[in-house]
């Protein structure tokens, strides 16, 4: 075994240019399967990572209310009050679609105008920078107060400081700036932006939309782990109610990223498999070689089957010639595969790690592919006959 | 141990060749004893080659049986024969037949390494085989860095490692000048007197004549055997 080792060194040395050539396929492949799996769950993890920070507790509610069949807020609370230990926080949020917000004469065009509850800001996971958030009592008392987003207090007050106590008029009726929040995005922060938002009580958004409907809603569940009882028995209300499942939707991050996650596989093993097909290809190469190499060296076999080798020992040699030669030529593609994927990565701002699985498939699919593709030559090496071997020149 | 050590009884081996039947061998029966030196002699296409590839267990016979030391080769198998090569036969080629990437040292190994014997005796059995032809130092060079002359003492070497009981020699002095030829029968006749069974296969009269006795083949069969001298003068060569 030891021996057939060296031979199979001693072999792949002597025809250096060959047997690179040949591992230079086995390089590409596993490469390419390095490179395509590392990269795409390094991207696919981001937007999963992406998700995560929106909140995996995050579970909103879309309705299409009716004056015949509508949900309201109070329906709401009285679900949390149905499942205290499932819900953390809960917040109405009512878009004012055709309100007009003015700052002195400055009109602003693209703020969204949104009618929240003081839960809000936990949800979003935000944080204030200036004054307060929204409170309970502004909620109940329907006070014309409102939070806004930082973009709005530095384009037309100059900054959260000056905002602050000062003015919005929203439909020509004035709101106090209570507090404004911190900047979410400095890569977004322009006109209709992450920060360019305007939050007021939503029993005061309610009023101020012609129809006072509630249509969405957006709560943090207590743990992911409830996710699905959440959304159950969501739709399950929501079912009596509207008695037709296009007139309303629960959507829980959680089963999104749960969704995200089994499409990462899929998209990770296709993509495997596309690259698989070059490691295919190079295993034909392989064989190709050991074919090669068998008629070259007939008179070799020859001279060591008449000295009493059996077929196995043959056979052994050249199956161990050809997995030597795919397992040095893995390795290489490993190396090679994980370089790539760290400067590809870098060059892609993805964090893209060579993946461990990526990394031992690809390792054994090399040494498979070697001892696969050399059994056929091995074993054309083992039954040659020693009289015609030791006849050829 | 009154057996022959090589016992061929109505062997014949034909080949087909297109609608032809060649009788390569054709009923041959020959015993050869231990201890013997043996030329079989004959022409190219005498069939004398496939002789030898029977006695070297390197072939079965179409029909007919083939002892060597008591076993009956002509039902074994691939792996069998390998064997009973490996451990009964030391094989001198007219080409040398050595591994031009092996050291001198690792192609006398080769048939103790099929033996299954371990690296360390493998080791000593070969440089003591080595010693045997006068190459001892030059263990570690490569084939091509010797004469012709030289490679064929290796390739003697080697045939000599395992022991066997029987050394078949192919034509041993082929590839050979004539002074150098001499010195390879004149080695193989020293084995010879230390008691080794040597059978050599040969086209030319006067190398037959360097063993005791000679075998003539001619279209697949026997046409004499008998001792050196009978041979002489049967076929008026001078001796």
């Amino acid at each position: 075994m030891l021996q057939s080792f060296k031979l199979a060194i001693k072999a792949i040395l002597s025809n250096k240019i060959r047997s690179a050539l040949t591992m230079l396929g086995i390089i590409i492949g596993v490469a390419a399967v390095i490179i395509l799996v590392s990269i795409v769950s390094g991207y696919m993890g981001q937007m999963v990572e992406q998700f995560e920070e929106m909140g995996v507790n995050k579970i909103t509610i879309f309705c299409r209310n009716m004056n015949t069949r509508h949900i309201d807020d109070d329906d709401m609370y009285k679900f949390w009050d149905e499942h205290p230990t499932w819900i953390d926080s809960l917040s109405p949020t009512v878009t004012l679609s055709s309100a007009i917000a003015k700052s002195g004469s400055d009109n602003l065009d693209s703020t969204t105008i949104t009618g929240v509850s003081e839960d809000y800001l936990d949800i979003m996971k935000y944080k204030v920078e200036e004054g307060r958030n929204l409170v309970y009592a502004d909620v109940a008392g329907r006070s014309s107060v409102c939070v806004i987003g930082s973009y709005v207090a530095n384009t037309f007050y100059g900054s959260a400081e000056k905002a602050y106590e000062d003015t919005i008029k929203i439909n020509g009726k004035p709101f106090t700036i209570v507090g404004v929040i911190e900047t979410q995005d400095e890569d977004n922060f322009e006109e209709g932006g992450t920060d360019d938002f305007i939050w007021i009580p939503y029993t005061v958004a309610t009023k101020m939309n012609r129809n006072g409907f509630i249509n969405n809603f957006v709560m943090n569940s207590t743990d992911t782990l409830y996710t699905e009882e959440i959304t159950e028995a969501l739709e399950e209300k929501l079912s009596n109610v509207f008695k037709n499942d296009r007139l309303y939707n629960v959507m829980a991050n959680s089963s999104i990223i749960k969704q995200l996650n089994q499409s990462i596989g899929t998209l990770t093993a296709m993509l495997a498999g596309i690259a698989g097909i070059s490691l295919l290809v190079a295993g034909i190469g392989v064989m190709n070689i050991m074919l090669v190499s068998v008629t070259e060296r007939t008179r070799e076999i020859g001279i060591r089957k008449a000295l009493g080798a059996r077929q196995g020992v043959i056979m052994q040699q050249f199956v161990i010639e050809a997995a030597v030669t795919s397992t040095i030529g893995g390795v290489f593609g490993i190396a090679i595969g994980a370089f790539a994927t760290k400067s590809i990565g870098a060059v892609m701002d993805i964090k893209a790690n060579p993946t461990v699985w990526a990394v031992l498939l690809s390792f054994g699919v090399s040494v498979a592919i070697g001892l696969i593709f050399g059994y056929l030559p091995a074993k054309n090496a083992a039954r040659l006959n020693p009289i015609d071997a030791l006849r050829v020149d | 141990m009154s057996d022959p050590l090589i016992d061929i009884r109505n062997e014949y081996k034909i080949y087909i060749m297109g609608n032809e039947q060649v009788y390569a061998n054709d009923n041959i029966n020959l015993k050869i004893d231990r201890g013997e030196f043996v030329s079989i002699v004959g022409k190219s296409g005498s069939g004398k080659s496939t002789l030898m590839n029977i006695i070297g267990a390197l072939d079965k016979p179409t029909s007919g049986k083939y002892f060597l030391n008591g076993r009956d080769t002509s039902t074994m198998s691939d792996d069998e024969l390998a064997d009973i090569r490996n451990k009964t036969i030391g094989f001198i080629f007219q080409q040398y037949n050595l591994l031009p990437k092996l050291t001198l040292l690792e192609n006398v190994e080769l048939p103790l390494l099929y033996a299954g014997i371990k690296v360390k005796e493998r080791r000593i059995k070969a440089l003591e085989s080595l010693s045997k032809v006068g190459l001892k130092e030059k263990y570690n060079q490569y084939p091509n860095q010797l004469s012709g002359g030289q490679q064929q003492r290796v390739s003697i070497a080697r045939a000599l490692a395992g022991s066997p009981s029987l050394l078949l020699a192919d034509e041993p002095t082929g590839a050979l000048d004539s002074k150098t030829s001499g010195d390879v029968l004149n080695f193989l006749k020293k084995l010879h007197s230390e008691g080794n069974t040597i059978v050599m296969i040969t086209h030319d009269n006067a190398i037959a004549l360097e063993a005791k006795r000679v075998v003539r083949i001619h279209d697949g069969k026997i046409i004499f055997d008998g001792d050196t001298e009978s041979y002489a003068t049967e076929f008026q060569i001078s001796h």
